[in-house]
Formats: C-alpha cells, structure tokens, sequence
C-alpha cells in the first residue's frame, strides 16, 4: 500500500514535469502565432506587390523604362480621377482625364490641386489602381505621391505624374483606372477640416481644440 | 482517501476564488456563460424588439448598432467559448481517468480573468460617445472612429483571448498527458478528442486576433498605420488577419459540440458511434481546412480572381468532411434502438438544426451567389443555425446528458422536453424567416428598414422573446435538479458507456485519484 | 480552353432553374412575404439566380434524403417498437462512397459557379464610366465623361423615420438625386470611399462592391429594362449605414442623354443661383428642404439633436451668434470635443446657395430668431 502511494507520488511528479514542459511548448507556440500575425501584414504587402492585389502601384527609375520595347501593335486606355479625403480642404483633379497609349511608352499627365484653406496644410496621395492585377505593370518613374506636398494657404500647384505600362500588360486588359485618394498627415488638421475617420486616432474629449475656424 | 481530501478544501467564498479542482472550477465557468448569456440575451431583445415594425421607436440608431457589436462578442466570447470550457474541465479528466487536470493552477487564473474582461467588455456601453459600434469583427476605418468605448473593448478582447489559450494549453496538456494507462488516443472519447483538436485551433487561431487587435490598438494610438490606407496600409488588410482568425473560430465553436452529439448518439441508439476513425480524421480535416478558407468571407472586397476561386474552392471542399460526420451519426441511429430522452432530442436537433446552417454555408460559398448575399440577413440566418444549432443545441444535451451525474439527481424529463420543444419552435420561428429577408434584399445591422420586410421581421422578433422566454425553464430544472430529486444510478443512461459512468453519481472530488485501467 | 468549356456548361438544365425561381420570386416582388431574390435585370443577375435556384434545390434534395433516412430510423428502429440494437459500427465501402459522392456533387455547382464568375469580372468593352464614392452616409456620383456630379442622400423625410408621419411605399429606399444609366449599355463602375468602407449593392442588377477609402475597385452592369431599382449600403458604415439608399433609374439612351444635358444645364443655374440676390423667404423655403435631406439626421427635425453627441441648433452660440463663424462651420466643419461626434465639412457638398439657404433657415427658424439673411455672395466670400 505504501508502496503504491510511493509509486503514485513519482508518477505524479513526473506527470507535473511533463505538463510544464508541454505547457511551455504549447505557449511557445502561442507566441510563434502572434508574431505570425504580425508577420501577415508584411506578408502581405509583399503578396500585394507580387501579384497586385489591392492594387498598390509599382515604381522604377527612367534608365529601366529606356531599356524596354514599346508595344505598338496594342492600345490601352489610363484613366485618372482623384478624391481629396474629407479633412483635407483642397481642390484635387487630374487635368487630363483619359489617355491612349502602346505598352511600355513613358507618358506624363498633371493633377491640379488648390489649398482652399487659409493655412499652410501638408497632404499624401495614396495611388492606386483597378483592375488590381495590372498593377504590378504600372509603374511610375515620377510622382507628386513619392512625398508629401505642402501647401501655402490658397496656393496652386500642377503635380506631373510620369509612368510607364509595361508590356508585360495582359492581353485581355483594354483599360486602366489611377486613383488618388489625398490624405491630410496631420490628425488635428484634418479634424479641424470636418475629416471624420482616417485621420482621427487620437480623439478624445479631453483636448479641447476649439481652433478658429479657417478664415478666422 | 478522497474523504481526506475533501476535508482539505476550504468552504464558501474562498473554495470558489482559489479552487483548483476541475469540477468547481468547470461549475464557475458554466456558471458565469449562463450570466453572460442573459445579458447577450437581453440585448438581442433590445435589437428584434426595435426592428419589430419599421421607423425609429425604441433605441437611436448608434445604440443599436453598439446592441448587435456587444451582443455578438458577449455570446462568442463571454457565452459559447466558456461554456465549453467548462464542460471540458467538468468531463474530460473524468473521461480520460485523469484524477484532474494537468495544470490545475493555471486553470483558476484562466477562469478569474473571464469575469474582469466581461466587466470591461460591459462598461464600454456606459463610457463617453457608447461601446464599440462597429460590429464584432471591428472592420477599420469604422473601429478607428470611436471612442474610449472602443478601447475597453479591445482590452477586454485580449483578456478573453488570454483566458482560452490558457485553458487550450491545459486541455491539451490534460488529454496528451494525463489519460489513464491503456487508453491510447484512438480509443478517447469523441469529446475528447474534438476538444483537443479545438483546443490546437485556438492556440492557432486566437494569438493571430490578439496580433489583429494589437496593431488596431496602435494605429488608434500611437501612429502606426497597419490599416489606415493614409499611411500607406490597407483596411482589407485586418480584415484577412481578422477572418484568419475568425473562420477557425467557427470550428472552435462547434466542434465541441459536434463531440457532444458523439457521446450522446451512441448512448441512446445503445450502438457504438459509426465510423469512429473516420470521424477523427473528418473533425482534423475540418480544422485544417478551417485555416484555408477565411477570405470567403471577403468575396466583395475586390479580391483577384484566382483568389476568389481558390477560397470558393476550399470553402466547398469543408462540406466533404461535415458530410461525413452527419453520415456516420445517422449510421450510428441507424438500427439502434433508440430511445428519445431531453439529451438525445437535443443532440438531434443539433444535428438538424447544425445541417440547415451548413447547407446555407455551402451556398455562401458560390462567389457568385455570395455577392447577392453578403451582409444581409440571409448571413444572420446562416450564422444562428450554425451556431445556435450546433454550439447551443450541444450544450443542452450536454448539460441533460451529464447533470444527473454531477448533481447526483435526475432532472424533470417532461420539463426537460417541452424546454427542447419551446426552444426549436422559438428559435426557427427567430431564424428561418430571416432567410427570406436576406434573399429579399435586408441588409444586416440596420436599425430601420423598408416596409415590405415587415411581416417576416414580425415573425422573428415573436420568436426570439418566444426563445429567450423558453429559457426560463431551463434555469428552473437546472436549479431543482441542484437542490434535490431522484437519485441517479452511476450509469444514468442505459447505453451510456465511458469512464465518467463508472463513478458515483454525484463523483468524488478528484476524479480518479487512482487511475483506471483500459481495455 | 477549361474556361471555355465551363462558359458553356449551364444550358438547359439551369434555364429551367431559372424558369422555378422567377415563378418563385415574380409574384413574390410586390407581395408582403417575398420568398427569393428581387427579378434580376440583367445577364449577371440571372445568372446568379439561376446558380442561387440550382444549389438551393441540390442542398434541398440531399437535405430531404439524408434526414429522411434519419427520421425513418427514428420512426423504425426505437426500442417502444421493441427494436434490437445491431452491433456494426464500421464500414469502409461506405467511408468512401459518402467522400466521394459529395465531393462530385461539389465540383459540378462549382463550374457554373465559375463560369458566372468569370463573367462578373469582365469590365471590358464598356459604354460608359461612372465613379461611385461612398461617404459617411451618402453616395456621391461621377460621370467623368460627361462632366456630371452630384450627391445623392436618403429622400424619405424624418417624420416618417420617427413614426411621426405615415410611411410611404419606398420608405428608406428613396433619395433625392437617382443615379441614371442607358439600357443597354455597359456601365462599368469604379467605387471608393471617403471616410469608412461601404458597400455598393442592387440587387437587381446583381452587384455588390465594397467601397473602400484609400482603394478603387470596379465592376459592371447592364440593365436589359428600363426601372428604377432599389438598393441600400451593405457593408456597416456607422451611425446612418441603414439610410443611406441607392436607387439607379435605368432609362433608354435617348433619354440618358436629355438627361446628361438637364444635369448640366442645372449645374449652370446652381452656379449662377450664388449670384443673384435671393429674398429671404425663398432662402427659407429652399433651406428648410436642404435643411432636412443635409442636417436633420443629426441636429433633428426640429434642431433639438441629441443630447451628448449631436448639438442642438435651437438657440446653439452657433446659429445665434455671428454669421461668419457660422458659414465657416458649415463649410469647414468643427470639432469642439464637447460632443460625441463632430461637424463634418460640408463645402465640397453644399452649393453657394444651398448652404446661404440652409443658414438662413437655421438663424430663423428652429426656435432661433435672429433675422439674419446669408445670401450665397456671403457664402462664397468665406470659402476660401
């Protein structure tokens, strides 16, 4: 009897062992999972830019564009178009709204934009472009969306964009659609504009920015 | 010897605060699901009571939708998931012949961050500008606008998270560790071995949603921009993460259950369960498939189309291995002698209520057909069939089936089958018109809607008070059969067969302190 | 080649699907209880309803058989029958047949499936562009070609969405300004948003696109008929996600093109409208109807708001105090912290005169009377 209690008591404490041991694997494993959400976002972003996903546009330098064949046997049709994101007080359009060209011809077009505030404001233009799967052929040599662009109060500016479609472009795609959506970088600015999400994380009641109204 | 430990553990508020042991630790877990489910109950009242005719009457439009978000995360992770829990820490040491489980403190802790996360979780509705209000699956931009609300809600997630993982390590733990000599992993019972399949999905599955969450966190707060297309992310990019986590989470659900209808269906067909093997290898298939799926949930986003073939196609493919399931536990009944007792009617029902909400998933599965669906009501319905049917459903007949063994009485079988009854009717009643309405063209999570789905909408709100009023008896035989009655045999149930049969009935406080042997 | 194959594949079979589901749906449309999908409009809409009928009759018919097996043994093999248990409880043979089967049943829905989807990707060869751009909780239209532009809001009056006022047919799916497209006519969409991502669905023509800020996506339709079709924001977009309709009015293409020129010639009247002096009672007339289809939703009807998160206006430091500062949070928006949400702008969205109209309406009415008239000049001047 005291024997088997003996036998017991080790068993169990070899079973404890054993436990942590495996708890601890299973919690190393925990940590491997989160980390590989993390890892998702750069995952995928590298996907996106493989396979143009969400349509997130490539770039390249002139010398790349220089060494590659145009395409003259095929049209394509870009269009523009271009949103200024609530917050964000500007006039924001392309001035050409569509062109034809041969894959692997370099072209430029200009977007307008007009700072309607009374202030100096910095915005981002984010590209992007549909059908998602010609993105990783659209590339852009030069492009007011590398930097960001700071206004003065009222000023106009006309912003090149100069890009290539290179011939790679499956045979199937007739037309393509650039997009900017321009964003203000600054969350209190943006607010300040009636911008309602994006640029709106740190809003609480507590800081009280009653800013004079634009003009004021 | 188990009088000895008897007399070592400590009576009243404190026995409950720093239990170890499986079965009290298990009570508390069920305990607190019922208290979380009246709440996600309630507000699902609040939702059918407000939609029940057309216009604005009850609640402001942002109340609303803070009612379906909280609603839907009280349920899943306040309800459902602990529930579970707790009948993995009542039964599977008793199952397996382990005298415990294998880390019995870390099981406390698990259980005691369950009640300060609900409490975040509820306290979010009372904070300036209300409670998250952006549906359960926290789409950004959407959950970046709100306010301090948000944020408690994002914690009390992760708290909730962390309380599962803990609890997944020890049921993994319990099952690989601590089983008694001679029962080798395939002669474990189904319960068992869902939950241990469930238990490797949550530690999959849930770090990625605390990853998900955690970048939401920073993104409001300290300038990151994951999601935030502004600095260069991608709100479609929370969304994979979110659904990489959030499809599993379905399995993490219902596989449990689907455990509980294998130890049911055999006892009262007095038949062992069919294809035993193959439902191991179809509940492993059905997780791993799990993993490769999510984006089905994302048909509209504007995915390439190889995507949306290749999740159309797995997404399809998950019904083989559900089909199995379904089959054998039909072959289980199928020359049985069956009897119809409160446990048996309820794992039917799942199985029956289970298909119906499979079989409306494999329609959302077509691409196509999903961009007609998608967010409207025909989704809501989808959903509650699938998890009312089988998480629900499951634990009824789970709580039927094993409660003359943990009280030591048996409960009232006429009232346990009008409880079955009331509920089918009720939560058909709730649901099924829903269907039509989602195929009619109601979007979901709106607070008002056009007049011509009024009388289906009607329908649905009867029936959930008629479902949530139903419930009413549950409580009443749960609490009598606590108190007193007919004393149970070891057995309970004729066909029963397993380990947790051979012990009294109410068992001793430590299961097995000697282990059993198996054949 | 594979493609081809399965672009072929529906054939008859389907068109006698599809034959079942309009009997379902067609007199369900108007009825009370509708049972199945709105009538489609076009290819891709039948098309989905034809693949919609197909599985939904699969899954019914394996449903039946399988739980008709089950309910037969119920019935049969009970013990009150006095039913001996057998004692089998494996079968390879079958393991397999249940795989297999269904997994053959799987593949033929999935070439159709394909098929269709393959035909909803396809924008090319379009005859018109429109630009869809969701906003917190309104649609706004671009025809880039034809130099159109213009906001389209949720047209049912608050009365009737707070049970103060009988509720009319197309409650909550009515707005002021319908999107017109060509019968006929490709139309292919491209589709952002704003602020939040939204949802762009009519079921009608069969299409839904989320709208996502940052991001443009496409899609096409066609409408074979003329109508008006109804559809709403399905993906939950905040506060207002329920109001915020879309309704398309397909017409023939000689009267899209009367229509294109209509749009035009108003846009040259609204311009011209921030020229002229307007009396004040025509401000009031015409703010009280901008009034309620811009401001209402959140300030109220009567301008009451609602308590801690939307400001009231009656007797507000704003509508009472100086115009300027007014005008500015009209134009500009305003955060002041005080409230749950805040004034978003609305410069982008309001003409010269709607917004010197829906000023003046704000200084003198809704319990306000301070006799201020904003003429749109004013408006004008503090744009920039």
């Amino acid at each position: 009897m005291a024997d088997a209690m003996h036998d017991g008591k080790r068993q169990q404490d070899v079973r404890t062992a054993a436990n942590r041991r495996l708890a601890l694997k299973l919690a190393a494993v925990t940590l491997a999972m989160f980390g590989f959400g993390y890892a998702l976002s750069p995952m995928y972003d590298a996907m996106c830019k493989a396979l143009g996903i969400n349509g997130k546009t490539g770039r390249t330098d002139a010398q790349t564009v220089a060494a590659q064949p145009v395409d003259v046997t095929r049209t394509v049709t870009v269009e523009f178009t271009g949103l200024a994101i609530s917050g964000l007080p500007w006039e924001f359009k392309p001035l050409v709204k569509k062109l034809e060209l041969h894959p692997g011809e370099t072209r430029e077009v200009k977007y307008l934009v007009r700072n309607l505030a009374k202030e100096e404001i910095t915005g981002q233009a984010i590209p992007s472009v549909t059908p998602g799967e010609t993105a990783p052929h659209f590339k852009k040599i030069e492009c007011f969306c590398f930097t960001r662009q700071t206004l003065k109060p009222g000023e106009t500016r006309e912003m090149p964009v100069r890009f290539v479609v290179d011939a790679g472009l499956d045979k199937g795609v007739q037309t393509i659609t650039l997009s900017y959506s321009f964003f203000n970088i600054d969350k209190l600015s943006a607010q300040k504009y009636g911008g309602t999400s994006l640029a709106q994380a740190g809003e609480h009641a507590d800081h009280d920015h009653v800013h004079p109204a634009p003009g004021g | 010897m188990s009088a000895d430990h008897h007399a070592e553990h400590p009576t009243g508020i404190s026995r409950w605060l720093f239990t170890t042991n499986h079965k009290d630790i298990g009570t508390l877990y069920l305990v607190f699901s019922f208290i979380m489910a009246i709440v996600g109950g309630v507000m699902s009242l609040v939702i059918r009571s407000e939609l029940w005719q057309p216009g604005l009457q009850l609640v402001e439009p942002n109340f609303f939708n803070q009612m379906t978000t909280v609603h839907a995360l009280v349920m899943i992770f306040g309800f459902a998931m602990p529930a579970f829990v707790g009948l993995a820490n009542w039964m599977i040491p008793m199952m397996i012949g382990a005298p415990d489980m294998a880390l019995p403190r870390m099981n406390n802790w698990s259980f005691w961050i369950l009640p300060f996360a609900a409490t975040l979780l509820i306290l979010s509705l009372f904070m300036p500008g209300g409670g998250p209000a952006g549906g359960w699956t926290i789409y950004p931009p959407l959950s970046v606008q709100g306010g301090i609300g948000v944020d408690f809600t994002l914690l009390a997630i992760h708290m909730l998270g962390i309380s599962s993982i803990l609890g997944s390590i020890n049921i993994i733990a319990t099952v690989l560790n601590m089983r008694a000599p001679g029962m080798t992993l395939m002669k474990m019972p189904m319960f068992a071995w869902t939950w241990l399949i469930t238990a490797f999905l949550l530690i999959a599955a849930m770090p990625v949603l605390a990853g998900a969450v955690t970048m939401l966190i920073t993104d409001r707060h300290f300038g990151t921009h994951f999601f935030d297309a502004a600095g260069g992310g991608d709100p479609v990019l929370f969304q994979h993460v979110f659904w990489f986590f959030g499809h599993p989470e379905v399995y993490i659900l219902v596989l449990p259950a689907f455990g509980v209808f294998s130890q049911i269906i055999p006892t009262f067909s007095r038949k062992p369960l069919f294809g035993y093997a193959s439902m191991v290898y179809a509940t492993a298939s059905i997780a791993f498939l799990s993993f490769i799926v999510w984006a089905h949930h994302m048909y509209t986003v504007g995915m390439p189309m190889a995507g949306e073939l290749f999740f159309m196609y797995s997404t399809m493919l998950i019904a083989v291995p559900t089909g199995v399931k379904i089959f054998n536990w039909v072959s289980t009944m199928w020359r049985g002698s069956m009897t119809f007792e409160t446990p048996m009617l309820w794992a039917l029902g799942g199985v029956f209520t289970f298909a119906v909400g499979g079989f409306s998933g494999l329609m959302l599965a077509i691409t196509p057909a999903d961009f007609q669906y998608q967010d409207t009501y025909f989704v809501v319905a989808h959903f509650h069939y699938v998890i009312f049917g089988a998480t629900i459903y499951g634990l009824f007949a789970a709580i039927y089936y094993w409660l003359p063994k943990w009280t030591g009485h048996l409960y009232n079988e006429t009232l346990g089958k009008w409880h079955f009854w009331l509920t089918t009717i009720g939560f058909n009643l709730t649901f099924f018109p829903q269907h039509f309405l989602g195929l009619a063209g109601m979007p979901r999570r709106i607070p008002d809607y056009a007049l011509q789905f009024t009388e289906f909408n009607r329908w649905s709100t009867i029936g959930a008070f008629f479902t949530i009023i139903s419930q009413l008896i549950f409580f009443y035989i749960a609490i009598r059969a606590m108190k007193g009655g007919a004393k149970a045999t070891d057995q309970v149930w004729e066909g029963a067969d397993g380990l947790e049969w051979t012990l009294s009935s109410p068992p001793p406080y430590h299961s097995f302190a000697v282990a059993p042997k198996v054949k | 080649m594979f493609i081809k194959l399965i672009r072929r594949f529906p054939g008859i079979v389907s068109r006698l699907i599809l034959g079942l589901g309009l009997w379902l749906s067609a007199p369900a449309v108007f009825a009370d209880y509708a049972l199945n999908f709105q009538k489609p409009v076009t290819p891709v809409a039948h098309r989905i309803l034809e693949l919609h009928n197909m599985i939904l009759l699969i899954c019914v018919i394996i449903f039946v058989l399988v739980f008709g097996v089950m309910f037969y043994s119920i019935f049969a093999h009970r013990k009150s029958r006095g039913y001996k248990p057998a004692k089998f409880h494996d079968n390879a043979t079958l393991e397999v047949v249940w795989t297999v089967i269904p997994f053959l049943i799987l593949v033929s829905m999935a070439i159709p499936s394909t098929a269709t989807l393959l035909e909803m990707d396809d924008t090319s060869k379009s005859d018109l562009t429109i630009k869809i751009t969701g906003y917190q909780w309104k649609w706004k239209y671009d025809y880039p070609d034809q130099d159109v532009s213009f906001f389209s809001t949720l047209a049912t009056p608050r009365d009737q969405i707070e049970n103060k006022a009988a509720k009319e047919q197309h409650y909550l799916l009515e707005v002021d300004n319908p999107i017109v497209i060509p019968v006929g006519k490709k139309v292919r969409f491209l589709v952002t948003a704003n602020d939040v991502i939204h949802s762009w669905w009519v079921p009608q023509l069969g299409v839904k696109k989320d709208a996502i800020p940052g991001f443009i996506n496409e899609f096409w339709t066609r409408a074979d008929e003329a109508g008006t079709f109804r559809g709403q924001c399905a993906e939950l977009c905040g506060k207002d996600h329920g109001f915020m309709p879309i309704v398309v009015n397909a017409v023939n293409p000689e009267d899209f093109t009367k229509w294109v020129a209509m749009q035009k010639d108003k846009a040259a009247a609204e311009s011209a409208s921030g020229a002229k002096t307007w009396s004040k009672d025509e401000l009031l007339e015409k703010g009280k109807k901008a009034y309620a289809g811009t401001c209402a939703a959140c300030h109220g009807v009567e301008g009451k708001g609602i308590p801690g998160v939307f400001p009231a206006l009656d007797g507000s430091q704003i509508a009472t105090g100086p115009v300027d500062e007014h005008i500015k949070t009209v134009l500009h928006g305003r955060a002041t912290g005080k409230f749950g949400a805040q004034m978003p702008a609305f410069a982008a969205q309001l003409s010269d005169a709607d917004a010197a109209a829906i000023i003046t309406f704000e200084r003198n009415a809704l319990g306000n009377k301070t006799g201020d008239v904003v003429q749109p000049s004013q408006v004008k001047s503090l744009r920039k």
